[in-house]
C-alpha cells in the first residue's frame, strides 16, 4: 500500500518548482541531445533527462495528494493575466504515466534505434523524443487553454517526423506520418477555433476563470460552437471513433519506440484535456453537455469498441491489430467518461493508465522481436516464443492485461467501469463491454496461439532473445501491469482524488 | 452593444476581405501547384494589409515575413523536389467534402451570428483580460508596445513553447531532409560574365542592410512593432538571398549547417536558462523581477532608462531583451536549417536529372 | 443591413475556413493538401483578430494622448466614447488576440515545413505525391513478405 501523501522524494525547494522542472528538464535534455557528438551520447542524455523528469513528476504527485491542487504562476503574474500551471490529481497521474513510459522507452531506445532508424539520425531522434515528453507534460500541467494548444503542438510536431523516421524499415511510415500530420494539425486548429469562441464569450483564456464565467452565461450558439469544435479537435487527437483514421498507419509503420510512446501517452493526454473541458470548464447545468455525453459520446464509444475490435480480429499484420485494439480500448475509456459520475471518471482514468502500460508492453515486446527479425504479418511470428521466451512472456502479460485476466491491472480497470455503469443504470454498456472483451479474447488468442503454440516455419529467419538493455525496461513494464493488478493503490488514489475533485466543484 | 463605426477603415476592411475570398476560391480551383503557392503568397500579403487595418501591427509584420516569405520559399522548394506541376482532379472525390463544407459552414455562420458585434469595445473579449493588459503594462513592465509586453512577460511561457515549436520543426526537417551535406559538393557558381551581374551587385549591397534592419527590428520590438520572430525571419532571409544568388556552397561555407543547428539549440537554452536563473534567484520560472540579484541591480545607475522610480522594470526590460535574443537565434537558425534541408536535396535532384 | 455590417468579418472567415478544409479533403495531392491546411490555419488567425478589433481604435502601442497622433485620433471620435473605452485618453485595440495569433502563425509555418519535408521524402520513396497511387504502391509493399533486414 503506497501512500503518496507521505512520499517525499525531493527537498522542499525543489518540490516547489517541480511542476515547471518536469517540463524544463526534458526540454534542456533535448537541446543537449541535439548537440551530442554520437548516438550513444544522445541516448545517455535521453535516459538521464527522462529519469529526472519522471522524478519531478513523482514529486508533484506527492505534493498534489497533500495539497489537493497545485497552482504555479509563471512569470510571476497571477492568472488570468498571466499563465499558471494548475495541477490536480488527474494531471499528476497522467504526468507520472508519461514520465514512466518515457524513461523506460528511453532505456529501450538504446537498442531499438540501432535496428530501426538510420544511424546519422539518432541524435536528432532522441532530441525529438525528449521534446515530445516535455510537450506532453506541459499539456497536462497547464491551466491555460491556449497554452495547452502550444504544448500540444510542441509534442505533435516532433512526433510527426519521428513516425516518418521509421522509413528505413518500412516506407509506409512516410505516408502514414503525413496523414497523421494532416489529421493532427486539423485537430489542433479545430481546438483553437473552439477556444476562440469561448474567448469571445468569456474574455479569458484561463480554464478555471472560463469555468466561472461560463456558469453565469446562458448557452448561446457561440458557446455551443466552441464546445463542438473543442471536442472535435481533441477527438481527432485522441483518435476517437470515427476520427481515428490516422492511428493504425502511424502505429503500424513507425519505429517501435514511437508506437509504444504514442499508444501510451499521446492520445491519453488529448483525452485528459477533453475531460478537463467536459467536466470542468463547461458548467454542469449545460443541457447540451449532458445530451452530448448520452447521445453522441456513448454511442460513438460503443461503436469504437465493437467495430475496431472486429477490425483487429480481421487484420493480418500484427502491429495493425494492436493499433485497432488501441482505438477500441479508447472506446472503453470514453464509455467510462459518458457515465458522468465520479466513479465513471475515476474508472476511466484508471483504465487510461492500465491501457498505457499494457500497450507499451506489447509494442516494446514487438520492438524486441524486431531487433532480430523483420516479421510483420501475424503468421510470420509463428513459434517465436521458443526463440525469444522472455520477450514473448512480457507480450503475453500485456495481452493478458488487455483481455482483463484477473491479477492484471486490465482486469481491475474493466471491473471498475462495469461497476460504475451498473451503479448508474447503464446496463447496455455492460453488454457492449462484454462483447468487446469477447472480441479481444479472439484477437489476443490468435496472437498468443501463433507465438506460443505453433511451430516455426522452416527456413524462416530465426529470432533471437532481446538483449538485456531491452529486457530490463520490458519486464519492468510488464511487471507494473501485474503489480498494479494486485496493489492498485498508487494509481487508484490519484484517479479517485482527481475524479472527486472534478465532481464536487460543481454545485 | 455598440454597432461598428462604418468609416473608411471599415470599407477598407470589407474590400480586403473580399479580395481574400476571391484568392481563396482561386486556390481551390487552380490545378497548377505553382499557381496555388503564388496565390497563397498574395493571400498572405493581402492578409498582412488587412491586419494593419485591424490595428494588428506586429501580426501584420509577422504574417508578411513568415506567410509571404518563408512559406513561399519552402513550398517552392518542395514542388521543385517533388516535380509537382499539375494536380489530378477527381470529381467524385469532391462531392462529399463539398457538401460537408456547405453544411458545416452554414452551422458556423449560424453560430457566428451569436457573437458580439464586430468592433464592439464592450464585448467580453475586449473588456476582461485583454483590456487589463492595456491598463497594467505601464506599471508592471514599462514597455510601450503592449503586444511585446504580453508576449515576452505576461504570457512568456507561451512564447517559450512557441520557440520550442520552431526548434521541433528544425529537428523534424533535419530528420527528414538532413543538413544538405551533399550541397558542399555542388559546383561553384561561375561568376564571370554571366547574366546575373545586376542581381549579384544589388544582393551584395542589400544583404548587409537586411541584416541591419533585422537587428533594428529586434531591438526596437518593445518600442514599436517588431520582436524576435520577425527579426529572426528577416535575418534568415538575408542568408537565403545569399544562397539563391551566390550558390549554396558559398553560403554553407559562410554559415555552416552545424553552426546553424548549434545556434538554434542555444536560443532555446538561453530562453529556458533565463527562466532557471529567475528560479535560482528566488522567484518563479520566468519571473523577470527576480532576474537580477539586488547586488546586480545596485550596479545599474538609476535614471538610466529615464524613470528612476520604476527600478523593478530593469528585470523586465532585460528579461524581455534576453528572451527575444533567444527567439531571434532559434528562429533565424531554424529557417536557415530548413532552407538548407530543402536546397541541399535540390542539388541531388538536379544532378539526378542531369545524369538520366 | 446592420447585422451584415456587424458580422461581415466572421462570415468571410467562415467561408475562408471552409475553402481550406475543402482543399484538404477533396484533393489527393499531398502538396495541395498542405496548401489547404495553411489556408485553413491562416483564416483561423483572421477570426481571432476580428474578435479583438475595437472601432476607431489604434494599435496597442502606447501613445501619448497629448501628442500630435493622439490628438488626431481623438478628434475622429466621440469624447464620451474615448472617455469610456480609452486608456489614458486613447482607444486601443485588444492586444491579447494579436499575441495568440503571432504564436499560431509560427506554429503554422513550422507544421508546413515539416509536412512538406515528409512529402518530399514520400516522393523519393514512392515516385509520386498523389494519395491513390501511394496507396496502390503501399498495398504492393504489404503483399511482399518482409525478410530480415
Amino acid at each position: 500500500m503506497i501512500e503518496l501523501a507521505a512520499l517525499y522524494v525531493a527537498p522542499p525547494t525543489l518540490t516547489a518548482h517541480a511542476p515547471v522542472l518536469a517540463i524544463a528538464v526534458p526540454l534542456l535534455g533535448a537541446c543537449a541531445a541535439a548537440l551530442a557528438p554520437s548516438g550513444r551520447a544522445s541516448w545517455v542524455i535521453s535516459v538521464i533527462a527522462s529519469m529526472v523528469g519522471a522524478w519531478m513528476a513523482l514529486a508533484v504527485a506527492g505534493e498534489v495528494m497533500r495539497e489537493n491542487v497545485i497552482i504555479y504562476q509563471l512569470g510571476g503574474f497571477a492568472p488570468p493575466a498571466g499563465i499558471a500551471l494548475r495541477i490536480d490529481a488527474m494531471g499528476a497521474l497522467l504526468a507520472l504515466l508519461i514520465g514512466a513510459v518515457g524513461t523506460l522507452g528511453a532505456i529501450f531506445s538504446g537498442h531499438s534505434l540501432v535496428a530501426e532508424v538510420r544511424p546519422e539520425k539518432h541524435t536528432l531522434f532522441q532530441a525529438g523524443f525528449l521534446l515530445a515528453q516535455a510537450g506532453l507534460v506541459g499539456l497536462v500541467y497547464t491551466g491555460d487553454a491556449f497554452n495547452a494548444f502550444v504544448f500540444l503542438e510542441v509534442s505533435s510536431i516532433g512526433t510527426y517526423a519521428l513516425v516518418a523516421a521509421g522509413e528505413r524499415r518500412d516506407r509506409r511510415a512516410l505516408p502514414a506520418a503525413f496523414n497523421y500530420l494532416i489529421m493532427g494539425t486539423l485537430g489542433a486548429t479545430f481546438y483553437v477555433i473552439g477556444v476562440g469562441f469561448l474567448y469571445a464569450a468569456t474574455g479569458t483564456l484561463n480554464m478555471a476563470d472560463m469555468a466561472a464565467r461560463l456558469g453565469t452565461l446562458d448557452q448561446s450558439a457561440a458557446v455551443q460552437a466552441g464546445f463542438a469544435f473543442i471536442v472535435a479537435g481533441l477527438g481527432l487527437k485522441a483518435a476517437m471513433f470515427p476520427l481515428h483514421g490516422w492511428l493504425p498507419g502511424a502505429y503500424a509503420h513507425g519505429p517501435s519506440l514511437i508506437s509504444l510512446f504514442l499508444a501510451a501517452t499521446a492520445t491519453k493526454a488529448a483525452i485528459y484535456l477533453m475531460a478537463r473541458f467536459l467536466f470542468e470548464v463547461f458548467p454542469d447545468g449545460a443541457a447540451f453537455g449532458e445530451a452530448f455525453l448520452d447521445w453522441v459520446l456513448a454511442p460513438l464509444a460503443a461503436a469504437a469498441v465493437i467495430i475496431c475490435s472486429a477490425q483487429a480480429v480481421f487484420s493480418s499484420e500484427l502491429r495493425r491489430m494492436i493499433a485497432f485494439s488501441s482505438v477500441a480500448q479508447v472506446g472503453f475509456i470514453f464509455l467510462g467518461f459518458s457515465i458522468a459520475s465520479a466513479d465513471g471518471l475515476s474508472a476511466a482514468l484508471f483504465y487510461i493508465v492500465a491501457h498505457g502500460l499494457m500497450k507499451a508492453t506489447m509494442f516494446m515486446a514487438l520492438g524486441g522481436f524486431a531487433i532480430s527479425v523483420g516479421a510483420r504479418r501475424l503468421n510470420d511470428f509463428a513459434g517465436i516464443a521458443r526463440e525469444a521466451p522472455w520477450t514473448a512472456l512480457a507480450f503475453a502479460i500485456g495481452a493478458a492485461s488487455l483481455v482483463g485476466t484477473p491479477l492484471t491491472m486490465g482486469f481491475l480497470a474493466k471491473w471498475q467501469i462495469i461497476e460504475a455503469a451498473i451503479a448508474s443504470g447503464r446496463v447496455w454498456m455492460v453488454v457492449v463491454m462484454a462483447a468487446g472483451s469477447v472480441l479481444a479474447v479472439i484477437y489476443v488468442g490468435r496472437m498468443v496461439e501463433v507465438m506460443f503454440f505453433r511451430e516455426a516455419v522452416p527456413g524462416a529467419p530465426r529470432a533471437k532473445e532481446s538483449p538485456i538493455g531491452v529486457l530490463v525496461p520490458l519486464l519492468v513494464l510488464a511487471g507494473l501491469s501485474v503489480w498494479f493488478g494486485i496493489d492498485a493503490s498508487l494509481p487508484q488514489q490519484l484517479a479517485q482524488s482527481g475524479a472527486a475533485g472534478l465532481f464536487t466543484v460543481r454545485p | 452593444m455598440t454597432a461598428p463605426i462604418l468609416d473608411a477603415n471599415f470599407a477598407l476592411n470589407v474590400a480586403l476581405l473580399l479580395m481574400l475570398v476571391v484568392l481563396a476560391f482561386a486556390v481551390v480551383r487552380t490545378r497548377s501547384l505553382l499557381a496555388a503557392i503564388l496565390l497563397l503568397t498574395v493571400f498572405s500579403l493581402v492578409s498582412a494589409t488587412w491586419l494593419m487595418v485591424m490595428d494588428a501591427a506586429d501580426v501584420a509584420f509577422t504574417e508578411a515575413v513568415v506567410g509571404a516569405g518563408i512559406s513561399t520559399i519552402v513550398a517552392l522548394g518542395a514542388i521543385l523536389l517533388t516535380r509537382g506541376e499539375v494536380v489530378r482532379v477527381n470529381w467524385k472525390r469532391q462531392v462529399v467534402p463539398g457538401l460537408l463544407a456547405v453544411i458545416v459552414g452554414g452551422m458556423l455562420i449560424y453560430a457566428v451570428s451569436a457573437l458580439p458585434d464586430f468592433g464592439d469595445p464592450a464585448s467580453p473579449a475586449n473588456s476582461h483580460v485583454g483590456r487589463s493588459y492595456l491598463e497594467t503594462t505601464k506599471h508592471d513592465i514599462g514597455a510601450p508596445n503592449v503586444v511585446t509586453a504580453v508576449l515576452g512577460s505576461y504570457r512568456g511561457f507561451d512564447t517559450l513553447g512557441e520557440t520550442v515549436v520552431i526548434f521541433a520543426a528544425c529537428i523534424g526537417v533535419a530528420l527528414m531532409l538532413g543538413f544538405g551535406p551533399r550541397a558542399t559538393l555542388a559546383p561553384a557558381v561561375d561568376t564571370l560574365g554571366d547574366h546575373h551581374v545586376v542581381l549579384r551587385v544589388v544582393a551584395k549591397l542589400l544583404i548587409p542592410l537586411i541584416i541591419l534592419f533585422a537587428l533594428y527590428v529586434q531591438f526596437h520590438g518593445d518600442l514599436g512593432a517588431g520582436g524576435g520572430f520577425q527579426a529572426g525571419v528577416i535575418m534568415a532571409v538575408a542568408i537565403i538571398l545569399h544562397a539563391l544568388v551566390f550558390g549554396l556552397r558559398d553560403t554553407m561555407a559562410a554559415v555552416p549547417a552545424r553552426v546553424a543547428r548549434t545556434v538554434a539549440v542555444l536560443g532555446v537554452v538561453l530562453y529556458a536558462g533565463v527562466g532557471i536563473v529567475c528560479i535560482a534567484n528566488g522567484g518563479g520560472f520566468l519571473d523577470y523581477d527576480y532576474l537580477f540579484t539586488p547586488q546586480v541591480e545596485a550596479m545599474i545607475p538609476p535614471g538610466l532608462l529615464g524613470d528612476p522610480d520604476h527600478v523593478h522594470h530593469w528585470g523586465q526590460h532585460f528579461g524581455i531583451l534576453f528572451i527575444e535574443l533567444g527567439v531571434l537565434m532559434t528562429v533565424a537558425a531554424t529557417m536557415v536549417t530548413i532552407f538548407y534541408g530543402f536546397a541541399g536535396r535540390t542539388v541531388d535532384a538536379i544532378e539526378a536529372r542531369a545524369r538520366t | 443591413m446592420n447585422w451584415l455590417a456587424a458580422h461581415f468579418n466572421y462570415v468571410v472567415v467562415v467561408i475562408l475556413m471552409m475553402a481550406g478544409l475543402f482543399i484538404v479533403f477533396s484533393t489527393g495531392n499531398l502538396i495541395k493538401r498542405m496548401i489547404g491546411l495553411a489556408l485553413f490555419q491562416t483564416s483561423t488567425g483572421l477570426f481571432y483578430i476580428s474578435l479583438g478589433k475595437v472601432s476607431g481604435a489604434t494599435s496597442a502601442i502606447t501613445l501619448d494622448a497629448t501628442s500630435v497622433d493622439g490628438k488626431a485620433l481623438a478628434a475622429q471620435l466621440d469624447p464620451a466614447y474615448v472617455e469610456r473605452f480609452g486608456v489614458d485618453g486613447v482607444v486601443y485595440s485588444n492586444p491579447l488576440p494579436h499575441v495568440l495569433i503571432l504564436t499560431a502563425i509560427v506554429v503554422g509555418v513550422a507544421t508546413l515545413a515539416v509536412g512538406l519535408a515528409i512529402a518530399v521524402r514520400v516522393r523519393e520513396a514512392y515516385g509520386t505525391v498523389e494519395a491513390d497511387e501511394i496507396e496502390a504502391l503501399s498495398r504492393v509493399t504489404a503483399e511482399q513478405a518482409e525478410p530480415a533486414p
